[in-house]
């Protein structure tokens, strides 16, 4: 009986966390699993500005508690998390959601139980239509698109080839981009894919390249693919413009492919980025600022775009809190939907009822690498 | 009594009796997915525990359950429970087909073929988006059952509907398997596990029965796939994923593959563990594969058999 009772206090325990802070936020992101190198910066990112409110008293001097779950990526744990968040941490607001399923499968919780949550994924449907307790902090795949089509359509480029990944984030920004790239008067001449591990991409690239008319190259996809494409596109010395994703822009990115293949390659990506070549009045240059320099100490590494992410979700939750002035839910996402000029590391926040995302294509800024380093495109 | 009735009644009573000491709606989420887990496990026992025979790709059937429920509406105009028996059907119909041909064959030939279903299943979810929506998942059209219940006046929120329903499929489930297990089906099926040779010199048709086994088993994977669609309203393919095989044949060894009840202890622990050890979530594969070791080693019968031996040991 002793051993029971013991039994039932170590599950107890283990089952519920005690949160008996005056301000409780939730978290599922996925810390491990396939998603990690999005979901790791990510709960790093929350974590060390939890700790740093806190030490400077707070919101309106009430404490934050932050319940951190690592969903590893599968969106039915996620589910799962999101409910115990729900139900059980009794937390008044939800971050999370590293990849769109893991978002999607959050998505009918907080709806049911009215709690808002912003989601750190970039699929356009988890903000479209417009869902009322669901915002997200991440560029949408098709907002990349346009840019890169802008670009291309200001290069007099007409005629491209398309090479995307079949994991998540590829196919659905595939899908987005060939929706809109008839709207900027540009031709898909060729559509190649591949898997997400694969360790060569020759053949595509060589249909591609064999290809007649096709002026440029985009490569939608992130994690290794894209570093692979990259230096496989040198290797056959294709000698068009090569455009990549926001989804690789990283260091980790440069370091992989190396300074020589990745040289001219274009993509569209956040201030975090190039924090230091923003012009000297831009509202976001001092925050992407003071956020590289405290996950830099924190960590010892520079902040991901995908950490930037996690930052401005917490940003505008914590801005919603001290405006609400109180921590009823419905409170808090009526404060979220009024966010406005409120700057991030990806843009200037300003939603509205019909716009849980607050901001369009002119945060996004375009890149160049040149000797393995980010230049803005003028 | 006999044991038949002892597993349903335990089974019952945990389904009805565990409510009064849940805290909150997240137990019944966790509940709802051991019950899930646990009716995918009783058509692993079917399978491994009664025919002795060992499938890999169990989870290309759940995922065949699961986008059941979320195409089926959308392309056929089907209501999602109707969609749910289509997917089983299609899963039936699917495991028939490889079994046939796979399962006259002695040896570990399914275990391979289904390692192929399984992981072609997935890779069609993933990479066929115009039909599924591809990596990133799709919605599932709710059931509509709690609303029914609802204008009837039985008001229940959203995690108890799915806790007392897939409790309630689980048991039929169970009941089932528990029928066939006692059936001369069952004791046919038994007697080849046993051995293969003097089952055939007897007169049992084998590879017949084999077929019998695999494709009811797919029916119940497939009906847990639309079960955790339908509760979760989203579906992505990872519900077909090899891992998720592999969970479920885990389920059922550690608990105990030839028990009905041992198998559902097997699918309760493993689905609980990752929920008690999120302090040690980086960890969670070591300390499963842990777990599975030493039982492999201590409790070669899994541990509610193991147990229930050593209590009746010491009893006599």
């Amino acid at each position: 009986m002793k051993t029971l009772t013991a039994f039932a206090t170590l599950a107890a325990l283990g089952l519920t966390t005690a949160a008996q802070a005056d301000i409780r936020i939730g978290a599922t992101v996925s810390e491990t699993g396939p998603a990690a190198f999005l979901g790791d910066p990510e709960a790093k990112t929350l974590k060390m500005m939890v700790e740093k409110l806190n030490a400077a008293g707070g919101i309106n001097g009430e404490m934050i508690a932050l319940t951190l779950y690592d969903d590893g990526g599968d969106p039915n744990k996620a589910r799962t998390f999101a409910t115990r968040l729900v139900e059980d941490d009794e937390v008044q607001a939800i971050i999370g959601g590293t990849t769109t399923g893991t978002t999607m499968s959050i998505v009918p919780v907080v709806e049911d139980a009215e709690i808002p949550f912003i989601s750190l994924a970039g699929a356009i449907e988890i903000i479209d239509p417009v869902k009322e307790w669901v915002f997200k902090t991440p560029h949408t795949d098709r907002m990349a698109c346009q840019k890169i089509f802008e670009d291309m359509k200001a290069q007099g480029i007409t005629k491209i080839g398309m090479i995307s990944g079949t994991g998540g984030f590829g196919a659905s920004m595939r899908e987005q981009c060939l929706e809109v790239v008839g709207d900027y008067g540009i031709e898909v001449l060729a559509d190649e894919s591949y898997g997400p591990t694969d360790a060569d991409m020759t053949p595509q690239l060589t249909n591609i390249k064999n290809t007649a008319g096709i002026e440029a190259v985009l490569n939608a996809d992130f994690g290794q693919g894209p570093s692979v494409v990259t230096r496989n596109y040198q290797q056959l010395a294709v000698g068009l413009p090569l455009y990549q994703s926001h989804g690789v822009a990283s260091k980790g990115f440069i370091d992989l492919a190396g300074a020589e293949a990745t040289e001219g390659v274009r993509l569209p990506g956040t201030a975090l980025l190039v924090g230091d070549l923003l012009a000297g009045d831009d509202p976001q240059k001092p925050v992407v600022q003071a956020y590289i320099d405290e996950y830099q100490a924190a960590y010892g590494e520079a902040p991901s775009t995908f950490g930037g992410y996690a930052h401005d979700a917490f940003a505008i939750l914590a801005d919603a809190l001290a405006r609400a002035g109180s921590t009823d839910p419905e409170d808090i996402r009526d404060a979220i939907e009024q966010t406005s000029g409120l700057a991030g590391t990806t843009g200037v926040v300003t939603m509205t009822p019909e716009d849980h995302l607050g901001f369009d294509l002119s945060a996004f800024q375009m890149l160049e690498i040149q000797n393995g380093n980010w230049t803005l495109v003028q | 009594m006999r044991a038949k009735h002892v597993t349903l009644l335990v089974l019952a009573a945990i389904v009805i009796a565990s409510p009064f000491f849940f805290p909150s709606n997240y137990y019944y989420r966790v509940g709802s997915l051991i019950f899930v887990n646990g009716l995918a496990v009783t058509g692993i026992v079917i399978l491994t525990g009664y025919a002795g025979q060992i499938s890999l790709g169990h989870a290309g059937f759940a995922g065949i359950g699961a986008y059941a429920c979320a195409l089926a509406p959308i392309h056929l105009g089907l209501h999602p429970g109707l969609a749910a028996i289509l997917g089983a059907v299609v899963s039936g119909a699917i495991a028939w087909l490889i079994g046939r041909p796979v399962l006259r064959l002695k040896g570990y030939y399914l275990a391979v073929a289904t390692l192929g279903l399984g992981i072609l299943v997935s890779m069609i979810l993933a990479n066929e988006a115009w039909l599924t929506r591809g990596p990133d998942g799709i919605e599932v059209p709710d059931l509509g059952l709690n609303d029914a219940l609802e204008a009837i006046g039985i008001d229940l929120s959203n995690p108890q509907f799915w806790y007392f329903f897939s409790g309630l499929v689980l048991v039929l489930g169970a009941w089932v398997a528990l029928n066939l297990h006692n059936s001369p089906t069952g004791r046919a099926l038994r007697a080849l596990h046993g051995s293969e040779i003097a089952a055939r010199t007897v007169g049992i048709d084998v590879a017949r029965l084999k077929l019998q086994a695999f494709v009811i088993s797919a029916v119940y994977a497939s009906l847990s796939g639309s079960l955790l669609a339908l509760q979760n309203k989203f579906v992505t393919p990872d519900v077909a994923g090899f891992m998720h095989s592999i969970e479920m044949v885990t389920m059922a060894v550690l608990g105990g593959a030839a028990s009905v009840l041992g198998a559902f202890f097997g699918a309760a622990i493993l689905t609980t563990l990752p929920q008690v050890l999120t302090v040690f979530q980086e960890y969670e594969q070591i300390m499963l594969g842990l777990v599975m070791m030493l039982c492999m080693i201590f409790m070669r019968d899994g541990l509610l058999p193991s147990i229930l031996r050593a209590l009746r040991g010491r009893d006599k």
